[in-house]
């Protein structure tokens, strides 16, 4: 039976619900969508008629290019977060309760400090004489200052070092589940360490390394400020393709069109994420 | 007589310097269904993984036909476990998940093909094989992880407590078809449970385990009917303690003991007794006769329970001096109205010969031990 009380209350709750969808989500994705169609106006912005000519301009090579170059920086981050938060993770679900909350703890206290300043924290360990080269010095591992900032390098820490906890928590979550008797059956079949971590420990937090790569991959395209401040002017982000286009260029349809193929990979690896989690059962029944 | 498979010597394993066993020694038969029955926190677990080379032993070996197998990892024993929750490998099929012990010995693919058929024809689930496991009830699930254990054609089938999250009725039916694929395929059974009524209808020896030591090993008939201590007759089954004294020790291996005022003659136990000792006469609900207030034979007391059981009406009754009985009698075809009312006057017999003595121990609650199931 339903309450009385209770009806206006979940009516607000979806007017609420739907409202932000509908304002905050879908409108904005549409005005991106529309202007993405339309042609380029120096005075205006965007004006009739209807056009695919900013897709068409993001086959251009240079574009390409840059789409690719950022894409090849993403990728490389996101290995790294992987090969480092895979273990991290796995490792933390291992420690006893107690520290592992602690230890999450930890991992999200950074993000309690604006990133914008913590990437300028990262440029002065990087730089020429910075915290980095003077420790080199001193140790005498090296005798002339390594040129790390404004490098391809220098962009990926920074993307590492602002996202591997994006990477840590899903995989965290899923080594959190992995049941230690599914472990110990594979072994009981005759399974050794390698095949147990190839057909089981893997298959079963694949969902979780999905996770993290479209929580790193997708963010470490449009991070703009990270190659503004660590990577000079050739290690460009489609991040700063699409900041350069609304905020330099005044091409807003071009920067919509690119705003817009980024948001369709971002769709197609949760649509990838959502079929190996089904593979598993997490879903259905 | 059967041959020894698996020899547990001296096994101590102690967890965070709690003792769960300790020295416990026990020789699995070839083809044997055994049982390790015991409460929570009682080492039986820990037993049954030892075995399957989960955990290693603090001391003691383990031998499987005269070969070591105490420090052999799991993979390379030939053993296999099906576990208390199943542990099926969620993403992968039922064939698969059968397969998995074969794939990993390398057996051609076509033999495995056959192999798995096989298997999954004998907990009859053929037609389930495309399945995940998340698409089959719990009866079915425990099916495949039975078939997934015996694919592999093991010496020693351990089973972890594999029936305990199923409901009752399912229970029963997985007992007969447990016990009937033991039979077929003559594979030895290592039952880990604490339902005593399961390890009485399945096994051929049961070893009733508390604190880590096995307090009894037996047929079920005999660690029902002859239990080795006050532990095991408490735990197995339901069952009424009286205090006795012995009056006399007779020449012809009999004893007349004093039980609430009668003077009863028993055959001789095997421990040793002197005149006047106390002992417990310990009688089966079944063993208890109830007679009518009348009777010149019993102790009277008064019916303050019945339960109708269906084939058999359970009382528990009062006698005068507070003593609570448990009695369960079967209906007679001459009497079908036969009942109680509560608070009716009867007395209290047995039939002589039905009783087993147990000399006089503490007595310690059963069921309140410290739960380290580990």
């Amino acid at each position: 039976m339903r309450s009385a009380m209770r009806q206006p209350f979940k009516t607000a709750v979806l007017v609420l619900v739907w409202g932000w969808l509908l304002f905050l989500v879908l409108t904005p994705n549409l005005l991106v969508v529309g202007a993405s169609v339309l042609t380029r106006d120096p005075g205006t912005f965007i004006s009739l008629p209807l056009t695919l000519d900013a897709y068409r301009q993001l086959l251009n090579p240079l574009y390409l290019d840059v789409f690719l170059h950022s894409l090849y920086m993403a990728a490389m981050t996101t290995l790294v977060c992987l090969l480092i938060g895979y273990p991290f993770a796995w490792a933390l679900s291992k420690v006893p309760r107690q520290r592992q909350v602690l230890l999450i703890f930890l991992l999200i206290v950074p993000f309690w400090t604006n990133s914008l300043v913590r990437t300028y924290a990262l440029k002065l360990m990087l730089a020429t004489n910075g915290l980095l080269n003077n420790a080199l010095l001193s140790l005498g591992l090296i005798d002339q200052p390594l040129q790390l900032l404004y490098t391809e390098g220098a962009v990926i820490i920074g993307l590492v070092y602002l996202l591997l906890p994006f990477m840590i928590l899903p995989l965290y979550s899923v080594f959190d589940d992995l049941r230690e008797d599914l472990l110990r059956a594979s072994h009981d079949l005759g399974a050794g360490h390698l095949a147990t971590f190839v057909h089981v420990i893997v298959p079963l937090t694949l969902p979780g390394v999905l996770a993290g790569v479209m929580l790193v991959l997708l963010p470490a395209m449009g991070l703009f400020f990270v190659p503004d401040i660590l990577g000079g002017s050739r290690n460009l982000l489609v991040g700063n393709v699409i900041k350069n286009q609304f905020l330099d260029a005044r091409n807003w349809p071009f920067g919509a069109a690119a705003s817009i193929v980024l948001t369709l990979t971002m769709a197609f690896l949760m649509f990838a994420h959502r079929l190996s989690k089904r593979r598993i059962g997490e879903e259905g029944a | 007589m059967k041959q020894t498979l698996l020899s547990l010597s001296e096994l101590t394993k102690q967890f965070d310097s709690k003792t769960v066993l300790d020295s416990l020694s026990l020789d699995i038969l070839d083809g044997e269904f055994i049982t390790l029955l015991g409460p929570s926190g009682c080492g039986k677990t820990t037993l049954l993984r030892l075995m399957a080379g989960f955990e290693h032993p603090d001391g003691g070996t383990i031998t499987l036909s005269g070969q070591d197998l105490t420090h052999t990892p799991p993979e390379h024993r030939p053993l296999n476990t099906v576990f208390q929750n199943y542990a099926l490998f969620p993403h992968m099929s039922v064939f698969d998940n059968v397969a998995y012990g074969l794939k990993m010995e390398k057996c051609p693919k076509e033999e495995i093909r056959e192999r798995v058929q096989e298997a999954l024809a004998m907990v009859q689930l053929q037609d389930f094989a495309r399945r995940k496991p998340h698409q089959l009830s719990g009866g079915q699930q425990q099916r495949v992880a039975i078939a997934r254990a015996v694919v592999k054609r093991p010496r020693m089938l351990l089973l972890d407590e594999p029936l305990s999250a199923l409901d009752y009725k399912l229970r029963r039916t997985m007992q007969v078809e447990l016990k009937r694929l033991q039979r077929e395929l003559g594979i030895t059974f290592v039952f880990v449970t604490h339902d005593q009524e399961e390890a009485l209808s399945m096994s051929d020896r049961v070893a009733v385990l508390k604190d880590g030591e096995i307090q009894q090993l037996g047929t079920p008939r005999e660690v029902y009917e002859r239990p080795a201590n006050l532990f095991t007759a408490r735990f197995v089954g339901e069952t009424n303690l009286f205090p006795g004294l012995v009056e006399k020790t007779n020449g012809d291996d009999t004893v007349t003991v004093d039980v609430f005022g009668l003077k009863r003659t028993f055959a001789k136990p095997d421990f040793p007794l002197r005149d006047g000792q106390s002992l417990h006469v310990l009688l089966r609900p079944e063993d208890i006769r109830v007679l009518s207030p009348e009777a010149s034979d019993g102790v009277s007391g008064k019916v303050v329970e019945r339960n109708y059981k269906g084939s058999t009406l359970d009382s528990v009754i009062h006698l005068d001096d507070g003593t609570e009985v448990l009695a369960s009698e079967f209906f007679d075809e001459d009497d079908p109205a036969f009942d109680y009312r509560l608070g009716e006057p009867v007395r209290v017999s047995w039939v002589d010969g039905w009783e087993w003595l147990l000399p006089e121990e503490e007595i310690n609650p059963v069921g309140e031990e410290s739960s380290v199931d580990a």
